[in-house]
């Protein structure tokens, strides 16, 4: 009887939660749009209309200028005579790949330090949040470029980079949710039955702290790939000849009066992921937790 | 009210220790080699290794890092390996273009921001509440260095308003100033949104309506300014991404302030300059969140010091 009653309540909840989220306009078209731009990152070997890295002949001008959008070009051409379609769909796979990997990892990161920092009492949380306080007195963007600079950039130094500076809000975050679970009657209940640290953490806490990873993993894609279009636009990111967002921009700012598209084409696809990841994670926010927590 | 004001300089002391001794880890450990970089790549060994030695790097980690505290402590960042000149003095000469970027960038979203933010909080749930919004979404989601790129595209390349670019007076610092901004502008006009419809929800402004004040009154002489109290903390807060977005800024309109200092940096890996202005624009943030700390109390009565 009692497993009767109490085994719908999850779903039901889960439930209300997926009804907020497709009642949101907003989150759908965040969503959708995130869809979309994975699923072109995926296919990009079939979608893409040409040879990203291939420099055609008849590319560019007589004069030797990149040609503009349209007939065999669709975004037209670069400077060297490639497709920037084509460029631009490959470019989806290094921001994503940076973006979800980074992200991902700063997520983890951001989840375990704040959750440790509020479980152990003592110097060692302590010190933990007091380092977070210290990071958070250096410019993100700043940190990011005179580390990726000094470490000779790639993909993966960027991706290693973002992680390690983008935990922090996050372990705040979480630090502050875990500080006040750790208080409630339930996390008590359970050490007076026996349950052991490990035990409370997993099972207890770590359940909770899911909506916040949830939003943070998709508001966080989008900065993260925002940071990193900056970063390759600096030239301190993803190396060409892959093929990056912010990179295509670098190489081709000298043809913006003559070849605008070379870099309203890459700010659109840049422009376009960011605000699909920020649809997506506040109308996650918005639907887990109805109060607004903004 | 001093005990505050002592534990949170003492905090920010701390926080800055902290900094100083994460910056010098980082250096430590990086592969690259001071000293080679310094005697150029055609130098003998020995000349390496005597540079070494001057430049105290054969000594171990923590007598370095107290020589390095030592200096830093006086104003000493290092010298630049590339210029071969103090890099105090090359942050002394980039310090005024970047204020001016910075001080233009704050007024420009105030002067946007706050105007938007009570436009849409009087405009609730209709249209003009939507569009302003919706723009200071897009305005968080815009990339930076795209838009200073539009910006001088379209308003200085198509329509001639601006110069595209360099340093000078009012026309040049426009559109820079305005790309450093736009973003912050949409954060303050959903600042005071948010803020306003608050305010104008307390009993206090309902009795000033029943006693016969206008709305436009109630608005001016009772809700903006209590609406506007958290504008110390947000401009404390900003002086660090702007930190970071004066590089993206400058690089692309040739300003000559510290974020251009760093962008001709990373070119030729200047490691001193680089983290020199790493290590300065920690003190610029500690000192800016110290200030605001500060401040709103004055501001706003009911924020004690704690």
């Amino acid at each position: 009887m009692t497993v009767t009653l109490n085994a719908p309540a999850r779903p039901k909840s889960r439930n209300r939660t997926l009804t907020r989220f497709r009642r949101n306009p907003a989150a759908i078209v965040g969503l959708v749009v995130c869809l979309l731009i994975v699923l072109a990152a995926l296919a990009a070997p079939w979608l893409a209309p040409h040879d990203p890295d291939f420099q055609f002949p008849e590319g560019l001008t007589l004069e030797g200028a990149p040609q503009p959008p349209g007939g065999l070009y669709p975004l037209g051409t670069d400077l060297l005579g490639r497709d920037l379609l084509s460029r631009l769909i490959w470019g989806a796979r290094a921001s994503l790949t940076v973006g979800f990997v980074a992200n991902g990892a700063a997520v983890l990161l951001g989840v375990l330090i704040g959750a440790l920092g509020a479980l152990t009492r003592g110097w060692v949380g302590t010190a933990i949040m007091r380092f977070t306080d210290v990071m958070l007195a250096f410019p993100v963007l700043l940190l990011a470029i005179a580390l990726t600079a000094i470490l000779k950039p790639s993909l993966w130094i960027v991706a290693l980079v973002i992680a390690l500076i983008n935990w922090v809000p996050i372990a705040r975050v979480v630090y502050s949710e875990v500080a006040s679970l750790r208080e409630r009657e339930f996390v008590e209940a359970a050490g007076a039955v026996g349950a052991g640290a490990g035990r409370i953490l997993t099972r207890h806490i770590l359940p909770h702290l899911i909506p916040t990873a949830l939003v943070w993993g998709s508001l966080g894609v989008g900065t993260t790939v925002l940071l990193e279009a900056t970063l390759s636009f600096l030239g301190v990111g993803v190396q060409p000849p892959t093929p990056s967002w912010g990179g295509v921009i670098n190489e081709s700012q000298s043809y913006l009066t003559t070849a605008p598209w070379l870099v309203l084409a890459p700010g659109a696809a840049i422009l376009l992921t960011s605000l699909g990841f920020n649809l997506l994670g506040e109308g996650l926010r918005d639907a887990l937790d109805p109060k607004g927590g903004r | 009210m001093l005990g505050f004001l002592g534990s949170r300089l003492l905090q920010s002391l701390l926080v800055l220790l902290a900094a100083s001794f994460i910056t010098f880890t980082l250096v430590f450990l990086l592969p690259a080699d001071p000293a080679r970089m310094v005697a150029g790549p055609s130098a003998s060994v020995q000349t390496v290794t005597s540079i070494r030695h001057e430049m105290g790097l054969d000594r171990p980690f923590l007598g370095q890092y107290g020589a390095y505290l030592g200096r830093l402590v006086q104003g000493d960042l290092g010298r630049s390996y590339k210029q071969n000149t103090p890099v105090s003095t090359l942050l002394a000469s980039r310090i005024g273009p970047t204020l001016q970027l910075m001080l233009g960038a704050i007024a420009l979203e105030l002067l946007i921001g706050l105007p938007l933010g009570i436009w849409a909080a009087l405009s609730r749930g209709r249209w003009p509440d939507t569009v302003v919004m919706g723009l200071a979404f897009l305005g968080a989601a815009a990339p930076q260095f795209w838009l200073a790129l539009s910006l001088v595209y379209l308003l200085a390349y198509r329509f001639n308003l601006f110069p595209l670019g360099g340093y000078g007076g009012l026309s040049h610092l426009f559109l820079p100033a305005l790309t450093l901004g736009i973003g912050g502008a949409g954060w303050y006009a959903r600042m005071m949104r948010s803020q306003l419809l608050e305010v104008l929800s307390q009993d206090y402004i309902r009795t000033a309506r029943a006693k016969g004040q206008t709305a436009r009154g109630v608005l001016i002489g009772h809700a903006l300014r209590n609406a506007t109290l958290p504008i110390a903390t947000m401009i404390g807060l900003d002086i660090g991404t702007f930190m970071g977005g004066v590089v993206v800024v400058e690089s692309v309109f040739g300003w000559p302030g510290l974020g251009r200092l760093v962008w001709d940096a990373i070119r030729v890996i200047d490691i001193p300059i680089i983290v020199g202005v790493v290590i300065f624009s920690a003190f610029v943030i500690t000192l800016s969140n110290l200030l605001a700390d500060f401040v709103q109390p004055l501001i706003d009565p009911r924020v004690r010091y704690r």
